[in-house]
């Protein structure tokens, strides 16, 4: 479904902060996988993530989604491919909007935008039972601004509006990063339940250890740009945070330093 | 003082608001385009001082030439769409910063707009021209044509914004990261947003040229801050009536209510003999004044100053 052949990618070439973000990152999500990517700060990520959602262009290497290639599209040409959540909770959706409004505009994802009339009382009655299921009380608010809602409020509300028109990709850049531990387990558990519904095929960073053994059924880890590790099937299933770090030791040869990510 | 007050007759202040009025309005729809942009778009559109005098100068020169005075309104609008493309165009494809692509392209129409009209400073408009869309000599005529313009333009937006395509410009206005996200092409829509922007603002060019019978090369001078202040009176007075119940509809009717009771309070100062020359420093003031005092407002509740203060009173 998703195949990241050879990408490479450096910020900043020929200055003094040149940074070698991506160097030769080479993967394959079958249909369906449910991927929990992990590593140190400045392992390349959400570098990965931004990659696939062509935020920028690559360096070398091709991008293929859903065997199109997409290496040569800017990110609004493939946004009909890929849904994405931000970790940053305003990134996701438009606080001066109403939240039915945000929806409608998620609706027409990769669609031709006219000029029929945006939000109709049908599809209100469609995102109604959309965010009932969210159980966060947002179907009796629809009409409000998304300003008004709080950071795990609007993460769901990002994770709703990234899947509302299937994605053949989901992106979850440590969309769970900026909340307090209740809202971010119950925006995790909305994510298990939306993936597993849509059978989507998705690649969810994230810096706690646990949740990314917890969830999906194959974990990888990067380090300076590459992929070190990866781990599925029944491996994953019996996966441990101690054997994770050994496998990290023995794929980079060096010890994991991320505290925040021991810790969590 | 006795003479000075005496000299002032409310007879006399009646008689000129209806023109204050008509001149609000169609400064009103001016006001409408500078929304688009300075609102909407969250871009400060300095192309409109340029695309005014533009408006002015095409309904001018072709209303001499024997052309419907209506057909050269809907001419003005064509050309406003064309200049805010190409400050669209500048800003998106040259990646020009939004504020200086519309400085530059204000300048060069500067140059454009002398050549519309011959290469002279003004073109006159013979007001016994028929079929004029308003014109000073019949000022209730014109209020209400403007009116019932304003009405329409009003509705269209409306309807406008209401659509995928005019949501998809609010939202890039709202957050591009998102709009982009969700597949919206933000550069595009800036440029649909400029061009329509400007289109408005030609069109009231075009009415203020036949209202007062001539065009100007300097009519434009300024007319961003004229619309400026009339989206700020509008949102002031109309956030203070209807409060957070003002919705869209209700924002764009306040921004022509803004620009009519700028000329009212244009009016008023005219009639009380103060020197009309001034009315551009308190215009500034004005809109200095209100677009500060929302930085203001949540500064004072959360300031240094206030910190230390606390901190000096608990120790």
């Amino acid at each position: 479904m998703l195949e990241l052949k050879n990408i490479t990618k450096t910020f900043n070439k020929g200055t003094i902060t040149e940074k070698h973000a991506l160097n030769g990152v080479n993967l394959t999500l079958e249909d369906g996988d449910f991927v929990t990517v992990i590593g140190g700060n400045g392992a390349g990520k959400s570098t990965t993530l931004n990659a696939i959602a062509g935020v920028w262009p690559v360096d070398t290497g091709s991008i293929i989604i859903d065997g199109q290639d997409v290496t040569g599209l800017p990110d609004f040409k493939r946004a009909s491919l890929i849904g994405r959540v931000f970790q940053d909770p305003m990134t996701g959706t438009a606080a001066t909007m109403q939240i039915d409004e945000n929806l409608a505009l998620a609706a027409r994802r990769g669609k031709k935008r006219g000029l029929k009339w945006e939000v109709t009382a049908k599809e209100r009655e469609f995102y109604r039972e959309k965010l009932k299921l969210l159980d966060l009380g947002l179907d009796q608010r629809l009409s409000a601004k998304v300003g008004l809602l709080s950071g795990g409020q609007r993460q769901a509300l990002t994770l709703l509006m990234a899947t509302l028109v299937k994605p053949k990709v989901l992106l979850l850049d440590e969309h769970t990063a900026a909340l307090d531990p209740k809202t971010a387990e119950k925006v995790l558990n909305a994510t298990d339940r939306i993936v597993a519904e849509g059978h989507l095929t998705t690649l969810m960073v994230t810096h706690n250890m646990r949740d990314a053994i917890e969830h999906g059924n194959r974990l990888i880890m990067m380090n300076e740009g590459k992929v070190v590790v990866d781990v599925k099937g029944e491996e994953k299933k019996q996966l441990t945070v101690e054997k994770l770090l050994q496998l990290f030791e023995k794929a980079s040869g060096s010890e994991f330093a991320n505290d925040q990510a021991l810790l969590g | 003082m006795g003479a000075y007050l005496s000299s002032l007759s409310f007879v006399d202040l009646a008689g000129r608001l209806p023109a204050a009025a008509a001149q609000g309005l169609f400064w009103g729809i001016m006001a409408l385009g500078v929304y688009i942009t300075f609102r909407i778009l969250d871009i400060a559109d300095l192309t409109v001082d340029g695309t005014f005098a533009t408006g002015g100068a095409v309904s001018a020169v072709m209303i001499m030439k024997g052309v419907n005075p209506w057909v050269t309104v809907l001419v003005a609008l064509v050309a406003g769409l064309a200049a805010g493309f190409v400050t669209g165009f500048l800003h998106t494809k040259f990646g020009i910063p939004a504020i200086l692509a519309g400085i530059l392209t204000q300048y060069a129409l500067y140059s454009i707009n002398l050549a519309i009209m011959d290469f002279k400073a003004n073109t006159a408009v013979s007001s016994a021209t028929p079929n004029l869309v308003m014109t000073g000599l019949n000022v209730n005529q014109s209020l209400l044509v403007c009116f019932i313009l304003a009405a329409v333009i009003i509705a269209i937006m409306y309807w406008f914004f209401g659509t995928e395509l005019g949501s998809a410009l609010r939202a890039t206005g709202a957050n591009q990261e998102m709009s982009k996200a969700q597949g919206i092409n933000v550069n595009r829509m800036k440029v649909v947003g400029l061009a329509i922007s400007n289109g408005l603002v030609a069109v009231a060019g075009a009415l203020s040229t036949q209202y007062s019978g001539f065009a100007d090369v300097n009519a434009g001078r300024g007319s961003i801050v004229i619309g400026l202040a009339a989206v700020i009176i509008g949102e002031v007075v109309g956030e203070a009536i209807f409060g957070k119940k003002l919705n869209f509809a209700g924002h764009l009717i306040f921004v022509v209510v803004g620009a009519i009771i700028y000329y009212l309070v244009y009016t008023l100062i005219l009639w009380l003999q103060m020197n009309p020359n001034l009315m551009k420093l308190f215009t500034a003031i004005i809109v200095a004044l209100f677009l500060a005092v929302p930085y203001l407002r949540s500064k004072s509740k959360n300031s240094f100053a206030k910190a230390g203060k606390q901190s000096k009173k608990e120790a």
